[in-house]
């Protein structure tokens, strides 16, 4: 599967995504997004910044949706366009 | 193409203009133009240098897409147009074109508030100020979501 990240989530992690094998035992963006926050330093922005926002497949959905391998996942903050 | 997601710079008369070519039901067209504002409104902070805007390709084009097929389902409408400009601009310069054509006024204005609103938190885009300090990413306002509640109210 193909993770991405956005604006002030990219440079906190120094990486605007990475291609990844669906890890053991997740099954939604929340539970992918905690997996991810677990490597710990920079990556635990993934669990505090404010309202972070992912989309699946490119649309945006709660942390509750269902992600399986293949999925393109992105995590983001709340976008401000306009 | 009613939706097009680019740096460069757009005509807004030549865009109304095109809205409506040849369309003799058209009796009304409401518009809008975002600009980029050098000060902080209200928050006394230092001014706006300039302003990059990032995005996430092919999912902004398809937010747009779905938002305009929204405002064509609520709507009464003839044509709609929507531009979002990326990469980096300086104050003054146009950030965002929505235009919306329909039969009478009143499904023109509505229709160009609501893809305003539903842009604001829906699309992916992020801006980025460069300010004396040095960047800042800019922060989700909490109205522009009250805006959108307001249309959820009303469906």
């Amino acid at each position: 599967m193909k993770v991405l990240y956005f604006a002030s989530l990219r440079e906190a992690l120094g990486a605007s995504g990475e291609e990844m094998a669906l890890p053991d035992g997740v099954g939604s963006t929340g539970a992918l997004r905690d997996h991810l926050a677990a490597r710990g330093g920079a990556w635990l922005a993934l669990t505090q910044t404010k309202n972070l926002r992912c989309a699946v497949n490119q649309r945006m959905v709660g942390f509750d949706a269902a992600v399986a391998d293949g999925d393109e996942v992105a995590f983001f903050p709340p976008v401000t366009g306009g | 193409m009613s939706v097009s997601v680019q740096q460069a710079d757009f005509d807004v008369g030549a865009e109304i203009a095109a809205l409506t070519a040849g369309d003799a039901q058209a009796g009304a067209v409401a518009s809008f133009v975002g600009l980029v504002r050098s000060d902080k409104v209200g928050a006394g902070g230092p001014a706006v240098q300039a302003m990059t805007l990032e995005h996430y390709p092919g999912m902004t084009e398809q937010a747009l897409e779905d938002i305009v097929t929204q405002a064509r389902g609520r709507w009464d409408l003839l044509g709609v147009r929507v531009i979002h400009r990326v990469g980096r601009l300086l104050p003054g310069e146009r950030i965002v074109f929505v235009a919306v054509a329909s039969g009478h006024r009143h499904d023109a204005f509505a229709a160009c508030e609501f893809i305003m609103d539903y842009l604001k938190t829906q699309a992916p885009f992020w801006k980025n100020e460069e300010t004396p300090a040095g960047g800042r990413w800019v922060d989700a306002r909490e109205s522009d979501a009250a805006a959108l509640g307001r249309w959820r109210r009303e469906e």
